[in-house]
């Protein structure tokens, strides 16, 4: 049985078509990278899961349930949590506060504390600064403290937007550290989007390949990695 | 200093009621993006509802003639439904409306609201009273202030420290402050866009109750016009505190008030009836010199 499974969606916005036909299937504890060029339609295809925008046809179910169509705080009851591009740190709000925002659908309250502490554990800083301003935060931190506020949430499936844009090479590899000590400890399912496929490589799992808003190539990370069909498929070489 | 003391509470009294209707504005927009033009509307229909629905001058008090233990939380009831009600009847189908088209149908509710007490009661004002033992004055070091104007002034505190509480300490609360800055954000959180948005409006419907419930006392008067210069006011103070600040709001309305009651004092005696266009004048310059606001919100800054 899936934990995720998107079944041919489209994605309008006026006449533009975001994403045609776009069909993904995700296990349990399992790690899905969408990567692909600007415009492919990734931060759509996100969306549409987290019930942002509304697909123009298609039907996505979680757990079972279909969620396509229900507005994002029912999917988020669902056990998702979604880090979208551009982090969206509520700056105004001190750090604790971010981080038990998503505290609120849980079931497992009892939990609750627990996991706040791990959260510190795992990420420090945050502890230090707990009754600070968000908005203070440096672009590293902000990534840091939206990781861990979508793991407040208590989900089952995390999907984060980008991870790495804008971040020190050194601060990326830390916060995939910890992404993958976390989908270990808790068996969360990740599903990422980044633009290069670099990373998918380094850290293993599927991957499919955006373009135009359609699914052009799909399989193990690092099969791929070394298949000159990757390339291809990317820019989109020996198609026109 | 008896004479400062005068004019000090003046200004504070003149200035909590903008306040108090500069919060219930900006709590709104906060919200929704919406400037809710019909919430002077609900200040004149809360002062109405004491009143039994007849065209005479002089007022039949009804529920107005109520221990005032059990008229307060009554109005102020009122105020929250009536407000809540115009959210799920008007507002709710147009949360995805430019907020231009939120804003027109907002006037448009305000002249429903107005029409339908004009119908009731008529358009004449009439004369009611309200605890008409509050404008006996007080002695405060020396100078004689009316212990409404002072009661005034201490209920707008005691509500702002409540609705401080509330936004701070409480789950809604941080929902809402969440919602007003990333409402998306807040949804895929789990936030639900339905129980924070009435939320906003039931407190906002209690802001503008409170203030009718002053008015009417204030004044003596129920007018079905009465809440619009104060909305007016309020709007004004909403923007110059930078749109969706609460603080923004709140000092920006005392401000105002502040601004109105010192112009009425030291303006040369021919020019007092223009008070107003120098008010607006300095409300000018103040956007001329910040065109977002005195306290614009983090979230109404473009980020990179």
């Amino acid at each position: 049985m899936s934990l995720l499974s998107v079944r041919d969606i489209s994605v309008h916005y006026g006449q533009l078509a975001a994403l045609r036909g776009v069909s993904i299937s995700m296990d349990e504890g399992e790690t899905l990278f969408v990567t692909g060029p600007n415009g492919a339609g990734k931060s759509t295809l996100l969306k549409a899961i987290a019930g942002a925008v509304r697909p123009s046809s298609g039907s996505i179910s979680l757990a079972d349930k279909v969620i396509s169509g229900q507005p994002p705080e029912q999917t988020a009851r669902l056990g998702f949590s979604m880090v979208p591009e551009g982090r969206h740190v509520f700056g105004s709000l001190t750090i604790e506060e971010n981080l038990r925002l998503g505290t609120g659908i849980r079931a497992d309250k009892d939990r609750i504390e627990g996991d706040l502490e791990t959260v510190y554990e795992v990420f420090p800083m945050l502890a230090e600064r707990k009754d600070g301003q968000a908005g203070v935060l440096s672009g590293g931190q902000q990534q840091m403290l939206v990781i861990g506020r979508a793991l407040m949430a208590g989900p089952k499936l995390i999907a984060i937007d980008e991870p790495s844009l804008g971040l020190a090479p050194k601060v990326i590899d830390q916060v995939y550290d910890t992404l993958l000590k976390l989908r270990d400890s808790r068996g969360l399912t990740l599903l990422i989007v980044e633009q290069s496929s670099t990373r998918a490589m380094l850290t293993g799992g599927r991957m499919v390949l955006l373009r135009g808003g359609k699914i052009v190539l799909e399989g193990d990370a690092r099969e791929l990695a070394n298949d000159e069909s990757l390339r291809r498929a990317y820019f989109g070489f020996g198609e026109h | 200093m008896t004479a400062v003391l005068q004019i000090l509470f003046d200004a504070l009294a003149v200035g909590s009621i903008y306040a108090l209707g500069a919060l219930g504005i900006a709590l709104i927009f906060g919200v929704m993006r919406l400037v809710n033009f019909a919430h002077g509307d609900y200040i004149a229909f809360c002062v109405f509802a004491m009143l039994v629905p007849s065209t005479d001058v002089v007022a039949i008090v009804l529920i107005g003639k109520l221990p005032a233990i059990l008229l307060i939380p009554i109005i102020l009831l009122i105020g929250a439904v009536i407000s809540v009600l115009s959210e799920m009847l008007v507002f709710r189908h147009l949360r995805n409306a430019n907020p231009a088209t939120m804003m027109i149908c907002s006037f448009a509710l305000g002249f429903v609201i107005q029409h339908v007490l004009l119908m009731f009661y008529s358009s004449r004002p009439k004369a009611i009273n309200l605890w008409s033992n509050l404008s006996l004055p007080v002695e405060i070091f020396g100078a004689r202030i009316p212990l409404l104007q002072l009661l005034t002034i201490i209920i707008t505190f005691v509500i702002l420290v409540a609705l401080m509480w509330f936004l701070k300490r409480t789950r809604y609360g941080l929902e809402m402050r969440a919602a007003a800055e990333d409402f998306t954000m807040a949804r895929m959180l789990g936030v639900r866009a339905n129980r924070v948005i009435m939320t906003a409006f039931a407190v906002s419907g209690l802001l503008a109750a409170s203030i009718g419930l002053i008015l009417a006392t204030q004044t003596g008067v129920a007018d079905i016009r009465m809440g619009m210069p104060i909305m007016l006011v309020a709007f004004v103070a909403t923007v110059i505190g930078g749109l969706g600040s609460l603080p923004g709001a709140v000092i920006c309305g005392l401000l105002i008030g502040a601004a109105s009651v010192l112009l009425q004092v030291f303006l040369p005696l021919d020019a007092r009836p223009f008070r107003d266009a120098f008010l607006y004048s300095a409300v000018i310059l103040c956007l001329l010199w910040r065109p977002d606001g005195i306290f614009a919100p983090r979230s109404a800054k473009q980020r990179v």
